[in-house]
């Protein structure tokens, strides 16, 4: 009988659906070789990174430099089999701790139970951050101050949790028109972006709001916009062990952490994941995880994008804007500084 | 005039984090000629301790006064500050004045600057200090009944307990009553306070009893040094000379290094609270002087108003915006919409190019059917709208109500669209309860284009039955009571009697271009609708919101013609 269909209070299930998560999360710890572990170098209050990945030999230079800039101090990377040499450059690096599995990702809810394995054992305590190599975190201040600062005023504020909304950047033009060069900034290509699409409905269960729309609604999901990809995300979170991801991660339990919003009418502080998919590199990519059928949906997104691909497919319109920096996104409304002067 | 040379400065230092920082700023005011006195939480771990001790180990005559563990908004911080400040004008009872800081406090001018501006008046007391029984001060409400009721509980730590037990105290109307002769005042906690004054209020021969009293209040690092101050000072110049703003959560605000040129603008002596990883802030302040001291007053208006801005934004939010962070609930918006717009209903049936001919007339965004159900159809009918919307209803039904917010957010001129009872209905409401809406109805507009369709008369029929009930309800929602829009409906026949004066008064609220307004658009030949109208009767519904005295033509006439 699955959990939704007890006859208990939300509240009670809630709570089993959280300690299933955890029961799979520890189930998984076998699942995981150590390849590097070097998580001996993490000190009290060290802000973490943890990424699954699987064949990203050519974004991960300019990933790691770009969280490295901003305050990350070390690395948790689960590599998925890569193919491509990941792994060995990855474990060259002397701020990443590597783990390897061959272990299918779909069964592995998406590698949400690798990660709330790795959150579990290393993360308790700290401010972590869980993102996919193609994700960039922007938040109020990005230019001038570290993540330290915005995770000690999140402290001081007693937040647990901070949002950042996936927004989907897309080249002008054909997304296969300029090759993404290894260590270079995805988003002096990708640069562009959908300033107001989007649509949100508030989740009364898990108390999140489910964010869709952008570019990849309105060119992908247009007749079905409900099976869209979901945009919330919460991936900047001072972890408990007691803490769950539950669907990638755009929701967690317990539910208050998904409270990151204010319904009053205020403004909580949030920030961006600037999503750098529509490259060069999302072509091939879209075929092989099309063969490998892991992804979200049956990979119903990249059955969709590999149709809309192979006809050469261009995101941009005119209504696009060009991504300058977190202010713009801020007089847009898409993230704010809350009450972070 | 005393100069700056006849000023001796004592400096009282709480330090509770953050050690390192605190050592940095007790350099800072050493080296500036103060002389310091250190407070410890007693929870401060030892090793910190320590090792701030050994940093400091080279400046000559700080003293370490008695480490109390203090909790925020207890007496304890009190007694940590006596107890300093006590050691302080013992061991050194040449000062003159005694400042106030934190570990977290950055001297911003030169300690000779602040030195020189006590000395423009040496017998004021610099303390904020306004009476509790008019000010608004800081969190949660409380001002006068920080003194009238017992505060025996942290607040950060047991706020379920301080809260019940304030509301129980509330219902038992307990009331404490002041020490004798005690008005209480508030304020910042940060001070500067002549030797004499702070000799005066903490020899007291009432001290005993006024700790004791204080003991319960409040947070009484706001009130104490306030209150007592108004008993003893001479002259008091009420403003804080610590830059110190607070949240609407009663946390202070830190400083980082983009504040760095604000900061200097401000003129500020001392700041608070700086991030400890500010270092551009610590290497720059204070600010090096070299053509000798300026004893400009502090100016921190401008960063007040900045701070005050973004506690408007953390409060109350931008209006009409709907995003990950601000999702108000129905009704606590703070502004439905960001700016205003015009709903036409029943003018594109009447006139079928209103569109065309009020994009003509006035300036701004004239769409079409917004909420149609055949296409969003935006001005001059897009694939992709303003700001990348979609124009497909699916997308936009999946949540009207951003879609809408999102466009009027979005876009720069006004938003003016048109609706009708065939469209989708969901933002009624909304767009009745929002102040910024125009709502202009002309009803039963919407079966003049049924005249032209050539339907057969039972799905007309049935068609007209379906919009009739949907207009019907929508003139509920606009005649109700929590109407905030502005509102005008008009019948169709008292519309067709002087469509010109009925346009020319929806139209006064626009940006009109005044020279354009003579030509009307082409109106729809309504040959036909009183026929339509009788047989619609006849059949048995009875059109009710088309008006009653549109000219008949005779019955017998037609039912004649009919026959023949």
């Amino acid at each position: 009988m699955r959990i939704s269909k007890l006859p208990i209070s939300d509240r009670l299930r809630r709570r089993i659906e959280r300690q299933y998560m955890i029961a799979r999360a520890f189930n998984r710890r076998r699942a995981l070789k150590t390849i590097v572990n070097r998580t001996g170098q993490i000190r009290k209050g060290d802000v973490l990174a943890f990424v699954t990945m699987r064949n990203e030999r050519v974004r991960l230079p300019f990933f790691l430099d770009y969280y490295r800039n901003l305050g990350v101090k070390h690395f948790l990377f689960v590599n998925n089999n890569s193919q491509d040499g990941s792994g060995n450059y990855l474990a060259e690096q002397p701020d990443v701790s590597l783990w390897w599995t061959n272990a299918s990702y779909k069964r592995s809810r998406f590698g949400m139970d690798w990660i709330n394995r790795l959150l579990m054992k290393y993360g308790d305590g700290h401010w972590c951050l869980t993102v996919d190599p193609d994700e960039f975190l922007i938040y109020p201040h990005c230019d001038s101050r570290p993540l330290r600062a915005l995770t000690d005023w999140l402290d001081a504020s007693g937040r647990r949790s901070f949002p950042a909304m996936l927004l989907d950047m897309y080249p002008r033009g054909n997304i296969e028109d300029e090759p993404y060069e290894e260590g270079a900034d995805p988003f002096s290509i990708a640069k562009w972006f959908d300033p107001a699409n989007y649509t949100i409905t508030k989740n009364w269960y898990y108390g999140n709001l489910w964010i869709q729309g952008g570019p990849r609604t309105r060119n992908f999901f247009s007749s079905d916009p409900i099976s869209g990809p979901a945009l919330n995300k919460t991936p900047l979170v001072k972890w408990s062990w007691r803490y769950a991801y539950v669907s990638s991660t755009h929701l967690l339990l317990p539910k208050f952490l998904n409270r990151v919003y204010d319904e009053d009418g205020g403004e909580q502080a949030s920030g961006c994941l600037l999503h750098a998919k529509f490259l060069s590199t999302f072509a091939e990519k879209s075929a092989e995880e099309l063969d490998r059928r892991q992804h979200y949906a049956n990979s119903k997104e990249y059955k969709a994008y590999h149709a809309g691909l192979s006809k050469g497919t261009n995101l941009w319109c005119s209504e696009s804007r060009e991504y300058t920096d977190w202010r713009q996104l801020e007089d847009l409304g898409l993230i704010s500084r809350g009450n972070w002067a | 005039m005393t100069g700056a040379a006849d000023i001796r400065l004592g400096v009282v230092l709480l330090c509770h984090a953050q050690l390192q920082v605190a050592a940095h700023m007790a350099r800072i005011w050493v080296e500036g000629g103060a002389r310091v006195a250190i407070h410890i939480d007693a929870k401060a771990p030892a090793k910190a301790v320590a090792s701030m001790k050994e940093t400091l180990q080279d400046l000559p005559g700080i003293i370490y006064s008695r480490r109390v563990s203090c909790d925020w908004g207890r007496f304890s911080l009190i007694e940590a500050t006596q107890d300093a400040a006590q050691l302080l004008l013992e061991q050194h009872p040449d000062l003159t004045h005694v400042y106030l800081a934190s570990g977290s406090c950055l001297p911003l001018r030169p300690v000779a600057e602040l030195c020189g501006y006590l000395a423009l008046d040496p017998a004021r007391d610099h303390i904020e200090s306004a009476s509790a029984n008019d000010v608004g001060w800081t969190v949660g409400g409380l001002n006068e009944e920080r003194f009238t009721l017992y505060y025996p509980l942290d607040w950060r730590r047991q706020r379920w307990l301080f809260d019940r037990l304030v509301d129980w105290q509330r219902r038992l109307k307990i009331r404490r009553s002041l020490p004798k002769g005690i008005v209480p005042y508030l304020g910042s906690q940060w001070w500067c306070l002549t030797a004499s004054t702070l000799r005066a209020i903490l020899g007291d021969p009432r001290r005993a009893e006024f700790d004791r009293y204080f003991r319960l209040v409040w947070i009484p690092d706001e009130s104490y040094f306030q209150t007592l101050a108004r008993r003893h000072a001479m002259r008091i110049e009420s403003h804080s000379l610590t830059l110190a703003k607070f949240d609407q959560d009663g946390r202070p605000y830190q400083l980082y290094d983009d504040h760095a040129r604000m900061l200097e603008e401000s003129h500020c002596f001392v700041a608070r609270k700086i991030w400890p990883g500010a270092s551009l802030l610590l290497e720059q302040f204070p600010v090096a002087r070299t053509a000798g001291p300026e004893l400009r007053p502090p100016q921190p208006q401008r960063f007040e108003r900045m701070i005050s801005r973004t506690v408007r934004r953390r409060t109350q939010g931008r209006p009409g915006l709907y995003m990950q962070s601000r999702y108000p609930r129905k009704d606590s918006e703070n502004g439905k919409t960001s700016a205003p717009y015009a709903v036409f209903q029943g003018f594109t049936d009447i006139f079928p190019e209103f569109e065309a001919w009020l994009a003509g007339i006035i300036d701004a965004d004239i769409h079409g059917h917004l909420f149609s159900p055949e296409m969003v159809e935006f001005a001059g009918r897009p694939r992709i709208g303003p700001g990348a919307i979609s124009s497909n209803p699916l997308i936009r039904d999946r949540d009207p109500q951003g879609f809408l917010t999102a466009l009027i957010r979005i876009t720069s001129r006004m938003q003016v669209f048109q609706t009708s009872p065939r469209d989708n209905q969901a933002l009624n409401w909304f767009m009745a309860t929002d102040p910024n809406a125009h709502i202009h109805v002309v009803t039963g507009a919407w079966m003049l284009p049924l005249l032209e369709s050539d339907m057969p008369f039972d799905d007309i029929r049935r068609v007209t039955a379906i919009l009739q009930r949907a207009e019907t309800r929508h003139l509920e929602v606009l005649n109700s009571v929590w109407v905030k829009a502005r509102v005008q409906v008009h019948e169709l026949n008292d519309f067709l009697a002087r469509p010109q004066g009925i346009i020319m008064q929806a139209l006064q609220q626009m940006p009109v271009t005044p020279d354009l307004l003579d030509s009307m658009p082409r109106m729809r030949n309504l040959d036909g609708l009183s026929e339509l109208l009788r047989r619609l009767r006849n059949s048995g519904l009875k059109p009710r919101l088309s008006g009653d005295g549109l000219p008949l033509v005779d019955p017998s006439l037609s039912e004649r013609t009919a026959a023949e």
